[in-house]
């Protein structure tokens, strides 16, 4: 048991911990709230993993941008807590029988291919450097890079006309 | 040092719980968090191996997930508000008309 393993355990029950309490809290704002606390446990474990650059873009994009767009959409719509009567019966039990089947899918793939026992290794300073990235992520990966761009691009139009006020009728 | 079977089981553990809070969720916003959440578990699978294979193409496929994840917030985001003002709940179960 190393220092590594305790701390990646302690990180990984931080992880569970706020991933379950981000699905069973009642207030959407506490979710949000859990939800921030979980990608903060997840990009220290991809530190940890030798991804620096991803763990702090992980930081600023995840649990900086993406999860104040949720408070923001929170705060504008009111934290009403909905009504728990079920409109469908079956609903909630199937749902519940389903994720458990997955559950114990992947408990079972996990458990029988568990014969390899290879380590996290130490990240070189070649793998860690942000500097190997770019150059990756601008070379071979130029083409990909450059639809990704014009997808944020499509995004961000189809967010404006999507909650364009329009008062005329029939109008969109 | 840990066995790398750690991370891959908390990301299937993160997964599993994004698919059952995607599942019992009747909140909208909170649905769309569960499916981040799932993205998540993904990304870390991409970075674990990306530690096992020595090689940076994970980690530039996780910035590539990120940025379609945070495409795909601002529309969505953009669709509950929009529902919202339609339907003045943003509540799953009320989503049962395709008009009106």
């Amino acid at each position: 048991m190393t220092t590594s393993m305790i701390f990646f355990i302690l990180l990984a029950i931080l992880a569970i911990a706020s991933a379950v309490a981000m699905i069973a809290s009642r207030s959407a704002i506490y979710s949000a709230l859990f939800l921030v606390l979980n990608f903060l446990a997840v990009a220290v474990i991809y530190l940890m993993l030798g991804a620096p650059f991803v763990s702090l873009a992980q930081i600023t994009v995840y649990a900086g941008a993406i999860m104040i767009l949720f408070i923001f959409v929170i705060m504008l719509l009111g934290t009403k807590k909905l009504d728990s009567e079920e409109p469908l019966k079956w609903q909630r039990p199937l749902a519940i029988i389903l994720s458990a089947a997955l559950v114990i899918e992947g408990a079972y793939v996990l458990v029988t291919r568990i014969g390899s026992h290879a380590l996290a290794t130490a990240a070189t300073s070649e793998l860690a450097d942000p500097k190997t990235l770019g150059m990756v992520l601008f070379q071979k990966y130029a083409l990909p890079f450059e639809i990704v761009s014009v997808i944020l691009l499509v995004a961000a139009i189809g967010a404006v006309v999507l909650s364009r006020h329009d008062s005329k009728p029939g109008g969109n | 040092m840990y066995p790398l079977i750690f991370p891959l089981a908390l990301a299937g553990i993160l997964f599993s719980i994004g698919v059952v809070g995607f599942l019992i969720r009747k909140n909208a916003i909170i649905v769309f968090m569960s499916l981040e959440l799932m993205f998540n578990a993904a990304n870390l699978v991409f970075i674990t191996f990306a530690n096992y294979f020595q090689n940076v193409n994970g980690q530039v496929i996780v910035i590539f997930i990120m940025t379609t994840a945070a495409a795909e917030v601002a529309v969505g985001l953009a669709l509950i508000v929009s529902i919202f003002r339609s339907r003045h709940s943003i509540s799953v179960d009320d989503l049962n008309k395709l008009k009106g």
